[in-house]
């Protein structure tokens, strides 16, 4: 089929049989949430799909259904994520794997719809895990697989698979979609570890005092980490059954002898790729790295690709104002002890175009940075006016 | 010229209702100006929606703020700065829907701000969702099977909830909901004219309300009014309910203007030493 990132969102939804969807309106979500309230309404599936009031209703109304025993889905984007923010820790703590897509959109003010990460690395520290999408089709593949990993018993976390606004939310791309048995035989129904039941009563997300916080919070790690590992499991799974290799926790690109790489996210790696294959074909020694997920972050992988190359560079489509871009902060906690050069390069912001000449500039400052053995600048803001990059 | 155009690139869909109540607006600012409430005194802010572009399209001051939260500003310029009169520009989607309460509690508070809804039934701006106020039944493109909630009265739960000033205007009749903009911002207290605007793209009413529009010669008294908004098949236009009550920044500090009045650094050190002396302000 030929469809957009949101449809691609909301087919998965419905190949992946959910229960129960709760959701609000925003733009560039909003079609997601109206092409499966249209699946419901053709009978494609038996979904409760409840329009509730706000985004944060339509969290409450997702971790009540989770916790009932049902498989949830919700979708998000920018303001009305942010106001879900207290419930996402709700959701992650009470290890409920409900799986929302969100399309980046930048965080007012002043008020745009336009893509920038501002939205989703906020909610970095709130136990989801996160991973960030490059293609429609990689956003489908997504969302199945995001079942698969929250919903392993050694993970139980929700997920936010996310895409970029317009640029994958709104533009149509060739995607093949799986059929619903297919989708069965690979995720089977989910396994609530404990639920809501009458006949059975409990409680869930009671008060707890300081005794017992702690071992909560440790628990939430554990499982965090354990998911490292069932990402790539469900990875190499899926590349088994469906035929497409998302590689896991990133994806390297032509590293194998590259003097520097760069860290990429989103839709800005299809056009690094291209630049890779531009500058290598001009005898540079440049090498791609697409940063996939976030939460849990790719600590040991990038640290291994760091062993190897002489400069980092790091593209961040947000900022954390007084420190740096947050794939850079954490990127350099990952290269601990490492003596090479890491440069951060801030381009896109406010839905801004990345071009090819962008991104070339990015990876020349990192050859630079490399040959002299130290950044000029760690912090390169491109294509900004009035700044000299 | 009024001086109110901003040179901004309109980009409402041509026929939109929104022209008929930016048209009133601007009208009724010169009316207002006639009568002594100058321009800089009014303050504007808008919530997320179609509506909310009659903020880059007016040339007056405000605040651009969140999706249903205009209610919520505006109340903060009006206690900080009680001399100014702030309007709030919000949709049926915005201020009935995510920011109902900051609605209801500004009314319950009678907080002295001018709301101004623009009711169209249809989140527009996100090309056509059911709102709190879309008809049983209505399909839309998040309900194609047809919306299985009651909409609710928003004039009947305004008077419920306190406010002092309760009106219904319609942008067909351009002159009359001009007249109760100006009656609204002149209302000391909290005032709310719900506006039946046309969406040609996804709700276009203008039909049924050019025939079901019927003016309301005079304000009714509470019971009158809250049966008459609970009314389905008739559409009244006007003031449905007036009456006074103490304003809310007046309950609170009096004739204090709490920018201009407050206490210098010295004043207020001599009050701490005052108060740790022990002698008692009065």
């Amino acid at each position: 089929m030929v469809v957009t990132g949101d449809y691609s969102a909301a087919y998965g939804a419905l190949i992946c049989d959910v229960d129960v969807v709760a959701a609000y309106p925003i733009t560039p979500q909003t079609f997601i949430v109206e092409d499966f309230s249209e699946f419901v309404a053709d009978g494609l599936t038996d979904a409760e799909f409840v329009k509730v009031e706000s985004e944060h209703s339509a969290m409450s109304a997702c971790i009540a259904a989770q916790a009932a025993g049902a498989r949830t889905f919700t979708a998000t984007a920018s303001q009305g994520l942010a106001l879900m923010h207290e419930m996402l820790f709700v959701a992650a703590a009470l290890h409920l794997p409900i799986v929302m897509p969100v399309v980046n959109r930048t965080l007012a003010a002043p008020i745009g719809i336009w893509c920038e990460y501002n939205d989703t690395m906020p909610e970095r520290d709130t136990g989801w895990l996160q991973v960030y999408c490059e293609t429609n089709q990689e956003v489908l593949d997504m969302v199945i697989q995001s079942y698969k990993i929250g919903e392993h018993r050694d993970v139980m976390l929700p997920v936010m698979p996310s895409m970029d606004a317009f640029i994958l939310s709104h533009t149509v791309e060739p995607v093949h979609a799986p059929s619903t048995d297919e989708v069965a035989d690979f995720l089977p129904r989910y396994q609530p570890q404990a639920i809501l039941d009458t006949s059975n009563p409990m409680t869930i997300g009671s008060f707890a005092p300081p005794e017992y916080i702690q071992e909560i919070r440790y628990q939430s790690e554990v499982t965090m980490q354990k998911a490292r590992e069932v990402i790539q499991q469900v990875n190499d799974d899926f590349a088994q059954t469906f035929g497409r290799d998302y590689h896991g926790l990133i994806e390297e690109y032509r590293t194998d002898d590259a003097d520097v790489v760069l860290i990429t996210m989103g839709t800005v790696t299809g056009t690094a790729r291209e630049v890779v294959d531009d500058m290598r074909r001009e005898g540079k020694k440049v090498g791609l790295v697409k940063l996939r997920f976030f939460r849990p972050f790719p600590l040991q992988e990038l640290r291994r690709v760091a062993e190897n190359v002489e400069a980092m560079g790091v593209y961040d489509r947000a900022m954390s104002f007084g420190s740096g871009g947050p794939a850079f902060i954490e990127t350099r906690h990952a290269l601990y002890g490492l003596d090479i050069p890491v440069v951060n390069f801030l381009a896109g912001l406010g839905g801004r175009d990345v071009v090819k000449e962008d991104v070339r500039l990015m990876f020349e400052k990192t050859l630079k940075a490399a040959k002299e053995g130290r950044a000029e600048n760690e912090t390169v803001w491109i294509g900004t006016r009035g700044v000299k990059p | 010229m009024d001086g109110l155009d901003t040179g901004a690139e309109n980009t409402w869909c041509p026929g939109c209702g929104n022209f008929g109540i930016l048209r009133a607006v601007k009208k009724a600012v010169q009316r207002l100006e006639e009568t002594g409430v100058e321009r800089d005194r009014l303050v504007i802010c808008a919530g997320i929606g179609c509506h909310g572009k009659i903020f880059d399209y007016l040339h007056l001051s405000g605040l651009y703020s969140l999706h249903g939260r205009s209610v919520a500003a505006v109340s903060g310029m009006k206690m900080a700065n009680p001399e100014l009169r702030p309007i709030a520009f919000v949709g049926d989607g915005d201020a009935y829907g995510e920011g109902l309460a900051h609605l209801l509690f500004a009314a319950k508070r009678n907080m002295d701000v001018t709301v101004l809804v623009h009711n169209n039934g249809v989140y527009a701006l996100t090309t056509g969702q059911f709102t709190p106020t879309t008809a049983r039944g209505a399909r839309t493109r998040s309900s194609p099977r047809g919306n299985v909630e009651e909409p609710f009265h928003p004039l009947a739960l305004l008077l419920e909830a306190g406010a002092t000033l309760v009106a219904r205007g319609y942008p067909g009749r351009l002159d009359h909901l001009a007249e109760l903009i100006v009656q609204a911002v002149q209302h000391p207290g909290f005032a709310m004219v719900d506006i039946l605007q046309p969406c040609v793209t996804f709700h276009d009413t203008y039909k049924e309300y050019n025939k079901k529009v019927e003016v309301l010669e005079e304000p009714l008294d509470y019971p009158g009014a809250l049966v008459l908004a609970r009314e389905r098949d008739r559409l009244p236009i006007g003031i449905f309910y007036r009456t006074e009550k103490p304003v809310y920044h007046r309950e609170l500090h009096g004739d204090l203007h709490p920018i201009r009045d407050s206490l210098s650094r010295k004043q207020r050190w001599q009050l701490v030493q005052k108060l740790l002396s022990g002698e008692t302000n009065e």
